[in-house]
């Protein structure tokens, strides 16, 4: 019997020339990654955790590795300025970092922002836990990790951002990440460590912006530990463009009486994907999400959380819209597990989604697996067309048709961005959001 | 020239016949009670007249102003100054009041080709009509009709309806489920927009709102058509002898 010939996408990968640091333990480490990937190849829609999001498309794709030209790209940083977000900012272009477009003078006391390429030429002790963790590596016919993998094995860059205990930052800070028109097609990654210490206090403002051109492909990590009682407010814009497929997964710990609330915005790519996890592991941990996943013309959004409650008294809510129009498709998985032990938690989990059109695609799977005592639990998903009592309500006012789905559709989506606090960036979203719809 | 001139209208819902050759002329100025039992076709006329999609025309027709007014989406009626005051408002959670009724006031100036209103201008009318509705303002920061009481749904369309100054306005049950307070409200603020350019249909099952509101013309309407149509004495006739035993005196 012969073996199937490899798939383009995963040989263009492998193709890669590993990255060396002179670092043994993190060389070990990504070469152990690059032979599991090697071993599990990409996942098919028989992996659970992939059912809905199909790559073989993607799988015949293949992507040069790294842009050369990447230091000396131009950035038309209008492309992610925010109101309401004028801290200190970290960009990287096409997986490179760019000290040019960043700002990083003037640091506020505890607050340590820097690429972790150079993070590695310091001191790397710090990061080995997060970045050899044999997790990945695991079980080889596990092929769900594929992309995770392809990450520890490639990325030689991304963000090392920690807040010592009990510094409450004021300004947002600003994470861009750019994936900028090369003359072909491009995979690139990057790996980012985010560390709140004790009682500490961050705004963070994560963005995806891309340029028309050849496809890319862009894998993030991200690991990110709150401390006890630590507070992060994050909020997470992507608009790339329609030929960036964008790959990401986020890991969220949570320790005694921190608090995590996240909001998402996925409005751009071809094919994205997030995995975003989080793990209450501390006694009275919150964790809170509010997403909107909007896809059009042939756009696949899809949505991956999963929420552990492993500790007593810990909290989660999300509360995430999907809006599919064209023939795009949207994705939302909701797993939250309380495993035993988290008596006395609390875990809600809502998913409304709209479809626009007829060849327009949502599927929501919320699930809830309960195995302590004293839980309250609540969950729903929803998949409709606007109400159409609601519509003609609007036109009998003199509301132009087209004009009353936007106004409909963006209240429907704007109560996921009604909690966050951060008034100018609030209102600035809102408008992308409406700029987003057809017709408005 | 009849504001509104209908002619042997025929509508259908899901099939059903519900109109069945009703005719009926309106001019500027005048108040018509369409009153009839449940079932009669009452609110199949209001819905016909302002647009809503399910509702079939097989035969008639409806002329407003000289336009053919069944051509019209509901937006270019409303534009053309048709308003539907509604049985049941529709509560749309996270859209906010004033903004809605801005979108419209200017959409519908828009399509007339008149200048819009900044929110400035805009909140200045909004509070001038507001004084002469007697409602208060904490009615404009919330969501349209969201959480409102069936007596402020029913002011909120009537404050609407002030807003956005129709010529012909259509109050289909806008009397039903609002006790005796509510009801006096509703109808002095229809009292205060009754105007010689402007003409009212008013749709009721009961006598009680033309106590307060008095029509010119009141108007039986019973399986599909107007049986008997005569002044606000008509109103009273009913109230005493019910819907039963009309018909006798109808055009045939």
């Amino acid at each position: 019997m012969s073996q199937p010939a490899p798939l383009p996408l995963v040989e263009s990968l492998l193709d890669a020339p590993l990255p060396v640091s002179g670092i043994a333990w993190l060389d070990a480490a990504r070469q152990q990654n690059r032979e599991a990937f090697a071993a599990g190849g990409l996942p098919d829609t028989r992996v659970e955790a992939w059912k809905y999001t199909a790559l073989r498309a993607l799988a015949q794709r293949r992507f040069a590795h790294g842009d050369a030209a990447a230091a000396t790209r131009a950035v038309d940083t209008s492309t992610f300025a925010l109101p309401g977000v004028e801290g200190p900012r970290l960009v990287f272009v096409n997986g490179v970092f760019r000290a040019d477009l960043s700002a990083v003078d003037r640091l506020p006391a505890g607050l340590t922002l820097q690429p972790l390429s150079q993070a590695l030429r310091g001191d790397a002790e710090p990061l080995r836990f997060v970045l050899a963790r044999p997790a990945l590596i695991g079980d080889v016919r596990e092929a769900g990790d594929a992309f995770a993998r392809v990450n520890a094995a490639s990325a030689v860059d991304g963000v090392v951002l920690r807040v010592a205990a009990n510094v409450k930052v004021a300004a947002p800070v600003q994470l861009v990440f750019v994936g900028a028109a090369a003359e072909v097609e491009l995979a690139w990654h990057l790996r980012n460590v985010i560390e709140l210490g004790e009682g500490a206090e961050l705004s963070l403002v994560e963005q995806h912006v891309s340029g028309d051109g050849p496809a890319q492909l862009a894998t993030l990590v991200s690991d990110i530990e709150v401390r006890g009682g630590a507070r992060l407010h994050h909020t997470l814009l992507q608009s790339v463009a329609v030929g960036t497929n964008l790959i990401r997964r986020s890991s969220v710990r949570l320790h005694a009486r921190a608090h995590a609330m996240l909001h998402v915005l996925e409005l751009g790519g071809a094919l994205v994907r997030h995995d975003l996890r989080a793990e209450l592991i501390g006694d009275g941990a919150r964790f809170d999400t509010r997403g909107v996943f909007m896809p059009h013309g042939r756009q696949h959004i899809d949505t991956q959380l999963a929420i552990r409650h492993q500790a007593l008294n810990t909290a989660s809510t999300s509360n995430w819209r999907g809006v599919a129009n064209d023939r795009a498709r949207g994705v939302f998985r909701g797993a939250i597990v309380v495993a035993p032990g988290a008596d006395g938690s609390d875990a809600s989990l809502s998913n409304k989604n709209l479809l626009l059109s007829p060849g327009a695609e949502i599927d929501t799977k919320p699930e809830l697996e309960i195995y302590a005592d004293e839980v309250k639990a609540a969950h729903g998903a929803t998949v409709g067309q606007l109400d159409e009592r609601s519509l003609f309500y609007l036109r009998s006012r003199g509301i132009p048709l087209a004009e009353a789905r936007a106004l409909l559709t963006a209240a429907f989506c704007r109560a996921v961005l009604d909690d966050l606090p951060n008034e100018a960036l609030r209102e600035h979203l809102s408008v992308m959001l409406v700029a987003q719809l057809p017709n408005a | 020239m009849n504001m509104l001139k209908i002619e042997n209208l025929h509508a259908r819902v899901e099939g059903r016949e519900i109109l069945k050759g009703l005719s009926l002329s309106v001019n500027a100025g005048e108040v018509h009670a369409i009153m009839g039992p449940n079932g009669a076709g009452k609110s199949t006329l209001g819905n016909v007249l302002s647009g809503r999609d399910g509702y079939e025309v097989t035969a008639g027709s409806v002329t407003y102003n000289g336009i053919d007014l069944l051509a019209l989406e509901p937006e270019a009626r409303a534009a053309a100054g048709v308003f539907l005051a509604f049985q049941y408002p529709v509560e749309i959670p996270g859209v906010n009041n004033t903004y809605f009724l801005r979108a419209a006031f200017n959409a519908q100036r828009k399509a007339r080709g008149e200048k819009e209103l900044d929110s400035m201008q805009f909140l200045k009318l909004v509070r001038e009509k507001l004084k002469v509705m007697q409602i208060s303002d904490e009615l404009l920061h919330r969501a349209v009709n969201e959480g409102f009481s069936g007596g402020e749904k029913k002011r909120n369309e009537i404050f609407q309806m002030a807003v956005l100054e129709p010529q012909l306005a259509i109050l289909d049950e806008t009397d039903s489920g609002l006790d005796i307070d509510a009801l006096k409200h509703v109808a002095d603020g229809v009292n205060a927009l009754r105007s010689p350019d402007r003409a009212f249909l008013m749709i009721t099952h009961y006598q009680r709102l033309l106590d307060y509101v008095v029509p010119d013309f009141v108007h039986v309407l019973a399986d599909g058509r107007i049986v008997e149509s005569g002044d606000k004495s008509l109103a009273l006739k009913l109230e005493e002898h019910g819907y039963a035993g009309l018909g006798e005196g109808a055009p045939a």
